[in-house]
């Protein structure tokens, strides 16, 4: 989009505004409220609703203009309209009374009421009156599966929801039927909605007929809801959330823009996967071998384990403040990293690979890519909200050929229209079929080694400086000499590569492209990995050694008491392995959220809060540190790890705390390096601001909601940590300085519904106004200028048969996955798969189920056989498979049933 | 049959022999035809056939009547231009009382064919599609047999009697939906698509059929163009009586003495075609009003019948030549019941697209429908007024319910005493909305919104 | 299943554009030439077919006049309810059918011969009231009679 300036008129008031632009945006930037349907800030303009409609004069002399919408009318110098004149006005009202026509008006049972943009728009035009008193068309609703209620009737076809789920996210199996006043959008029968991101229907549609099943089963209004800014923790992009609670119950998940890592959506992991905070058998009291204990008595007997030989081991989902605390109590060499030998390889690599990269590829640079490469990684399953954002990277050709038509980028009917099939290049070279295949230009299927072979490949095409693999496939040569050619071309070369597949070596070989790249004089890529979780960079920041080194100490005895942070060590131990340290430990402490098999083998069991109940910060895949907000207090003693920790510090005469701020500042001053940690989010008393409310000024029943329990008015929890507060007093919404990371609502005058983001953002689809939510913590040491190879060059061709684990969005998070509505997506997938060739080659092509052996220990599985996987591996999803996590990426032997 | 001397006055018709097959392609020949493409393709050069027929003056007989010439002009032509163009004939004829394109492809197809290939070679389109409504069945079946001959004799395909031309045309059969008609959206069905309009610009001489540049041109409008190339623009234009050249094909349908179409000079008056052609009112049935052109457009009344039935007289007539198929209305029928028959039929074939057209027409028929039983209620013409306003022109994605409001817009002007009288005496209105009394009887001519579609969506099938 | 001779239908149309999609339609009235009707399954074979999703195929199929998405009868006669076959006393003649065959619009006669349709202007409209049985245009219809009418269906098996 140009630069260029424009002077417009609106109601007879001149702005300046970006030249080309359409109406209806720059209008809502500038404050105005003109209502809409059709159009959506990630979606573009087609037109169709007519609900924006406005007056255009052709000069100042036109005496009565004509009535266009303003989403279609592009803004030019001179450009002249009114919109609150009286035939626009008309035209807006009837729009609203048309859809009235039909809509059940049942606003009191739906979930959407007081969250629906169809009401604001209602409440905006002032049509307030039916004079329709005929028969309404009616329809069956269908069941969408477990995340999505449909309830057809209250459609006012917008459209919204088939441009967003097929054009935008790609989704096949919703569209919509029908003609005239019979449109109906929905699939072409009941059954389970496929997409990855079909949740954000709820926030799309402007109604309700697509609404949030699970909050619809458990529901409160939303204005009754207590809400703070918080953080979806189920994977390393670290989507901005907003969970909403009621009743010490967390209800929904709704998307928190923030422009830099998840702007309007989020993924159906972290939409759903919420249900674990409200599990009732979650742990709420201390417990020591004799049964409960005060929080002040566990904190004591944590205290004294500190004077013995102990050691901690750490989950890569804790919050900085508590590695931070732990660091700072035990000493950095006795904290460990809950990591074998190859995850903490890719941990460390993650790590490099943020400091080499020339620049950090965040949610605009993916989708503004001109070419990608992705390395290994099946992104819809490990980081689905960045493999969201590369699917919209391919449109950047056909966008750039409707600006050579005079077309511009947010006319989506006709972008398309010119573009037809011409993609920007996307490169997938993964070991499996990914869901992103139908729209790269090349697809590659090859072991995860062969593939940072391939990288190396292209690394070497770009700059032969750069070692070249021996013996490459001529096939692969041929696709690494295409990749290179069109990165070399690029003008915004992106390149991605992640650690599902458990190989570093693609960390290595994504840095040796970075690095031809920019040494061959092509433009500099923008780079991104996705590790495993969701303070995977977080932790390795802080360092430490792994599993294996721990298992050492406590196999020689060196220590005798362990503690564990948020981390289930059965996951890598085995039921077994976790039952012979317990033996050989004499005290094992474990701080949790929900009870599992370390949970029960612990000597000292401590509950901790979610990420619901708790502030923390976190950093993310590139490098981005968030903090979270406890959106209500844990119930309980349960607590943040790290307000645990503080207390055990205070109880060693040793001052952490008292309050996150100043944690927060010792840490910065401890390890000035991530002082950016503390710069996340503002202080609790920065520029002097009162309590952000968390709850909405219509909060209802804050005095009575506890009466049947007690008829005195409990005195609201007192939040010394941050600039939140439990309460309804204040306020917040535009035109008030309330930072971005403090927000708990999106929230204006007459903007109920979501839509209400366009009130906050400097620029429709843009930054935030008062600055960005979470910093980047600035890695690279020294410039970034020129990016430097990562490890040594490329490995050796192989032919050990490996397992290859396939990564799923639904079954790898084991947090995510104890929501009902997750599970209810985890049907089937539990074979090994394999490629017909291989089995053939095994003598294995007819065999149904396989005895499958790695490091001696053996399971039997089905098997399936499947071409569009790489040769000479092993698939699986091991959670899906029931197998080991630590198996990723080891050598297997196969052998059919009964086979000796 | 020896080859014509003198140019014909009716040369769209010239050829066509009512109730007998049409001519095949060697009758076809001996008759004149195929002389205007090898002439084209011999002596002319593309650039000079687009001039030649802006110079005639052919304006588009779908309905706009765009002029052809200038339309084919936006083309992209020249060394620079897109390799793959195409060329459609709109061939829907879904729009009530049109009944013009049929004769000529069942009667002529191919005259028809020949002009396809004459405006493709004009444009430089490399394929064409005849877009035909799903109900012609003969057209389909007449017209795929003679592009079969046309083929057979080297018409179309590659190097077009050595040329260097190549030209291939295909029969596209409808399945069925009045806005096919419209050109985007009869490009959004040509792809295999919901026959959903477009936004323009990108114009579809731009960006058209798979989003290469495209030419839809009416099936009438383009049998003129092998007449233009063979008889000079002069000759065409002084076929007309007026500034739009040529001829056109009148129709009129309702109750008079000898319903049909002729192709007469352009510019005849509606009172010539009516009570000349036609032959009048039917005993004992006065005029009341007319359509000029087809169901969207404005009705006229017998006070204006002297109009020159061209694109511009009936304009300044206050209505659209449409078209020029002429409905009539005669002063026994109900108008109310009239427009409300045309609003039914425009509120089902909205595509769905856009509000005003696919929630507010229902909602005028609603009314309308009381009307006619004298349900209506105090308000209801103002309501229909607004309607009218509310869905004119610019206010809709596209054209479609502005041509559903002329009818009805002109009704209420010219007769609104009749509207009035379908307004139940106040008593006997409910002081209550709700819906209108559902024991009342229906009308005979009332169409069940049952469609073989049924409900969709579960247990729908 | 597509039976091989609509799968070779379908292939040649598919041949007449620059993308599979676009021999949608013609698939959809292949297949219903065909059987009669198109079926749940017959969408999700033709979208395998033109390599596209069974949703994408059924709106388009959901959204014309002439594809049937349920059963009809063996001839379908669908009566023109356009204006100028209403002046001419399409009402009549609609009586006159629905009296002749037992059923309304909407609806197929028990013994599945006949399904009754409306269907918007025919393009005959001087020589209205028109209708179609099958693919034959019958015209001129304002003085019909029962007796006339059933002789002409008798025509149809
Ligand atoms: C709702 C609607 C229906 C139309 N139906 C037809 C039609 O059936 N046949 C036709 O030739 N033009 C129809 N048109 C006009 C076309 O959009 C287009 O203007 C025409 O085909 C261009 O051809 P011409 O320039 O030769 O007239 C329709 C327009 C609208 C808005
Ligand atoms: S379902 Fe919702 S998003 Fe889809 S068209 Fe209807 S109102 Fe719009
Ligand atoms: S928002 Fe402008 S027409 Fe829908």
């Amino acid at each position: 989009m140009s630069s260029k300036r424009a002077t417009i008129h609106i109601d007879g008031q001149a702005h300046e505004v970006a030249a080309g632009r359409n109406l209806l945006e720059v209008a809502l930037e500038l404050g105005l409220d003109l209502p809409y349907f059709c159009w959506h800030p990630a979606l573009g303009a087609v037109g169709a609703c007519r609900q924006c409609a406005v007056t255009q004069y052709k000069d100042a002399q036109d005496p009565s203009g004509r009535v266009v919408m303003a989403c279609m009318t592009p803004c030019g110098d001179g450009t002249r309209v009114a919109t609150q004149d009286a035939a626009s006005r008309e035209m807006r009202q009837a729009v609203i009374e048309w859809l009235m026509t039909n809509h059940p008006h049942d606003c009191p049972v739906c979930a959407e009421g007081g969250n629906c943009h169809l009401q604001d728009m209602t409440v905006m035009t002032g049509q307030a009156y039916r004079r329709y008193r005929h028969a309404k068309r009616t329809h069956r609703n269908q069941d969408l599966g477990p995340f999505v209620a449909h309830e057809m009737n209250r459609c006012i076809a917008c459209y919204r929801c088939v441009r967003y789920y097929r054009d935008y996210a790609g989704g096949e199996d919703l569209d919509v039927f029908g003609a005239h006043n019979n449109v109906y959008f929905g699939r072409a029968e009941s059954g389970t909605l496929e997409s990855h991101f079909a949740g954000n229907l709820v926030e799309v549609c402007p109604t309700g007929v697509f609404t949030d099943k699970p909050y619809g089963a458990d529901y409160t209004r939303k204005w009754d809801l207590q809400q703070a800014p918080s953080l979806c923790n189920h994977c390393a992009v670290g989507c901005n959330t907003y969970p909403g609670e009621r009743y010490g119950r967390i209800k929904r998940i709704e998307n928190r823009y923030n422009e830099a890592v998840n702007g309007y959506f989020l993924c159906d992991r972290g939409r759903y996967g919420l249900a674990y905070s409200n599990e009732a058998g979650r742990p709420r009291q201390a417990r020591g071998p004799q049964g409960p204990l005060r929080p002040v008595a566990a904190i004591e007997r944590l205290a004294g384990l500190l004077d013995g030989r102990v050691a901690a081991v750490v989950g890569d989902r804790v919050s900085c403040e508590s590695l931070y605390a732990l660091r700072a109590l035990l000493g950095a060499e006795r904290v460990f990293r809950a990591a074998g030998p190859a995850q903490l390889a890719l941990e460390d690599a993650q790590l490099q690979l943020l400091r080499v990269a020339p620049q950090v590829a965040d949610l605009p640079r993916i989708e503004n890519a001109d070419c990608a490469l992705l390395l290994g990684e099946d992104l819809l399953h490990s980081g689905a909200r960045l493999g969201l954002a590369l699917r919209q990277m391919t449109r950047q050709r056909g966008f750039a050929a409707a600006a050579q038509a005079h077309v511009p980028t947010w006319q989506d009917q006709s972008v398309r229209l010119v573009a037809q099939q011409q993609r920007s290049p996307l490169h997938i070279a993964t070991p499996a079929r990914t869901g992103l295949d139908e729209v790269a230009a090349t697809q590659t299927r090859a072991t995860p080694r062969e593939l940072a072979r391939l990288g190396w490949a292209i690394a070497h095409a770009l700059d032969p400086q750069q070692p070249a693999p021996a013996a490459l496939e001529p096939a692969l040569q041929q696709v690494a000499e295409r990749i290179a050619a069109d990165l070399r071309a690029a003008q915004r070369p992106l390149l991605l590569t992640g650690a599902a597949c458990a190989e570093p070596a693609l960390y290595a070989a994504t840095a040796a492209i970075a690095q031809a790249l920019v040494a061959c004089g092509a433009e500099a890529p923008a780079v991104a990995a996705v590790p495993a979780a969701a303070n995977s960079v977080g932790r390795a920041l802080f360092g430490g050694a792994g599993l294996q080194d721990l298992a050492a100490q406590v196999e020689a005895g060196r220590i005798d008491s362990l503690i564990v942070l948020e981390h289930d060590l059965a996951a890598d131990l085995g039921e077994a392995g976790l039952q012979r340290w317990r033996e050989q430990l004499q005290q094992l402490a474990v701080f949790d959220a929900l009870p599992g098999p370390t949970w029960e083998a612990a000597t000292l069991a401590l509950p901790v809060a979610t990420i619901f109940e708790a502030e923390g910060t976190l950093v993310n895949y590139a490098g981005r540190a968030q903090r979270h907000f406890a959106v209500h207090p844990p119930a309980g003693d349960a607590r943040a790890s790290w307000i645990w920790l503080c207390g055990v510090a205070e109880a060693r005469g040793q001052s952490l705390g008292p309050t996150l701020d100043a944690l927060l500042q010792g840490l910065a001053e401890a390890e000035p390096a991530l002082a950016g940690l503390r710069d996340a989010a503002p202080a609790a008393d920065a520029g002097g601001l009162n309590a952000v409310p968390r709850q909405p000024h219509r909060y209802s029943g804050r005095t009575a909601m506890h009466a049947h329990q007690d008829m005195h008015e409990p005195r609201p929890p007192i939040d010394l940590d941050t600039a939140l507060g439990y309460t309804m007093e204040g306020a917040q919404g535009p035109g008030r300085d309330t930072p971005p990371a403090l927000r708990t609502a999106h929230w204006a005058p007459g903007w109920n519904s979501p839509q209400a983001i366009n009130k906050f953002q400097q620029e429709i689809g843009g930054a935030l106004r008062g600055g960005p939510a979470g910093c980047l913590l600035p890695l690279a040491e020294g410039s970034r200028a020129a990016a430097q190879t990562l490890g040594a060059g490329p490995p050796e061709a192989e032919d050990t048969l490996r397992l290859l684990p396939l990564p799923d969005l639904f079954a790898d998070d084991a947090l995510a996955g104890r929501s009902p509505a997750i599970q209810a997506r985890q049907q089937g997938g539990a074979a090994l798969r394999l490629h017909p060739r291989t089995a053939e080659r095994l003598g294995l092509a007819t065999a149904s189920r396989v005895r499958i052996e790695v490091d001696g220990e053996q399971r039997e599985r089905p098997l399936t056989l499947c071409a569009d996987l790489a040769a000479q591996c092993v698939g699986a999803n091991l959670a899906r498979c029931g197998l080991p996590a630590a198996w990723a990426g080891r050598p297997v032997r196969l052998r059919a049933e009964g086979g000796a | 049959m020896s080859q014509k001397i003198s140019p014909p006055d009716k040369p769209l018709t010239d050829r066509i022999r009512p109730e007998h097959a049409p001519f095949d392609v060697a009758e076809y020949e001996r008759a004149g035809g195929y002389q205007a493409l090898r002439r084209a393709l011999r002596t002319m050069a593309p650039q000079e056939v687009v001039a030649l027929v802006k110079d005639a003056n052919l304006r588009g007989r779908g309905g706009a009547g765009f002029p052809t010439g200038v339309k084919w002009g936006l083309v992209p032509h020249g060394p620079d231009a897109p390799k793959h163009k195409y060329l459609i004939a709109n061939g829907d004829e879904m729009e009530p009382g049109t009944f013009k394109d049929r004769l000529l492809l069942e009667g002529d197809p191919h005259q028809f064919i020949e002009a396809m290939i004459v405006a493709a070679y004009a444009i430089q389109a490399d394929v064409g599609y005849l877009f035909l409504r799903g109900e012609y069945h003969l057209a389909a079946q007449r017209v795929q047999r003679a592009i079969e001959e046309a083929r057979g004799r080297g018409y179309l395909g590659r190097n077009i009697k050595g040329s260097g031309f190549d030209f291939e045309l295909h029969l596209h059969t409808s399945a069925g939906r009045y806005i096919c008609g419209e050109e985007t959206a009869l490009i959004s069905a040509l792809e295999g698509k919901r026959a959903v309009p477009r936004a323009k610009p990108p114009f579809p001489t731009v960006a058209g059929l798979f989003g290469r540049p495209t030419v839809v041109n009416n099936v009438e409008t383009l049998c003129n163009v092998p007449h233009i190339v063979n008889y000079g623009a002069d000759w065409y234009r002084g076929l007309s009586r007026t500034e739009n050249g040529g001829t056109k094909l009148y129709g009129v349908s309702g109750r008079v003495c000898h319903p049909g179409a002729w192709e007469l000079p352009m510019g005849s008056s509606a009172r010539e075609i009516i009570d000349e052609h036609a032959g009048g009112m039917r005993a004992g049935l006065r005029l009341r009003g007319f359509l000029p052109g087809g169901a969207s457009t404005d009705f006229l009344t017998a006070a204006q019948l002297d109009v020159a039935m061209d694109y511009d007289a009936v304009a300044k007539a206050g209505s659209r030549m449409g078209t020029g198929t002429i409905i009539v209305l005669d002063d026994q029928t109900s108008v109310v019941a009239m427009v409300r028959n045309l609003e039914h039929f425009f509120a089902q074939e909205s595509c769905g697209w856009c509000t005003p057209c696919r929630d507010g027409i229902p909602w005028a028929e609603k009314v309308l429908d009381d009307l006619v039983y004298g349900r209506g209620r105090p308000g209801d013409l103002e309501l229909l007024e607004q309607q009218t306003r509310l869905l004119g022109p610019g206010r809709t994605f596209c054209a479609h319910a502005p041509g559903a409001m002329e009818p009805l817009q002109s009704a209420l002007q010219h007769w609104r005493g009749d509207f009035e009288a379908g307004i139940a005496p106040a008593a006997a209105a409910p002081a209550i909305a709700g819906p209108a009394t559902p024991e009342a009887p229906r009308p005979l001519s009332e169409v069940l919104e049952t469609t073989p579609m049924g409900p969709v969506g579960e247990g729908g099938r | 299943m597509l039976s091989e001779q609509e799968q070779r239908e379908i292939a040649a149309e598919r041949a007449h554009y620059e993308q599979p999609q676009a021999a949608a339609i013609e698939a959809l009235k292949i297949v219903q030439a065909h059987r009669g009707w198109v079926s749940d399954e017959a969408v999700a074979d033709i979208a395998a077919a033109l390599d596209t999703s069974t949703a994408a195929i059924d709106a388009v199929a959901t959204f014309y006049n002439l594809i049937y998405r349920q059963p009809v009868g063996r001839h379908v006669i669908h009566v023109c309810d356009s204006v100028s076959c209403w002046l001419m006393g399409q009402p009549r003649l609609l009586e006159l059918l629905r009296a002749e065959l037992g059923i309304d619009l909407g609806q197929t006669t028990p013994d599945g011969r006949f399904t009754l349709l409306p269907t918007v202007c025919l393009g005959t409209c001087d020589r209205a009231p028109a209708m179609l049985v099958g693919r034959d245009t019958h015209r001129d219809l304002e003085g019909v009679d029962a007796q006339r009418l059933a002789t002409l269906l008798a025509a149809y098996e």
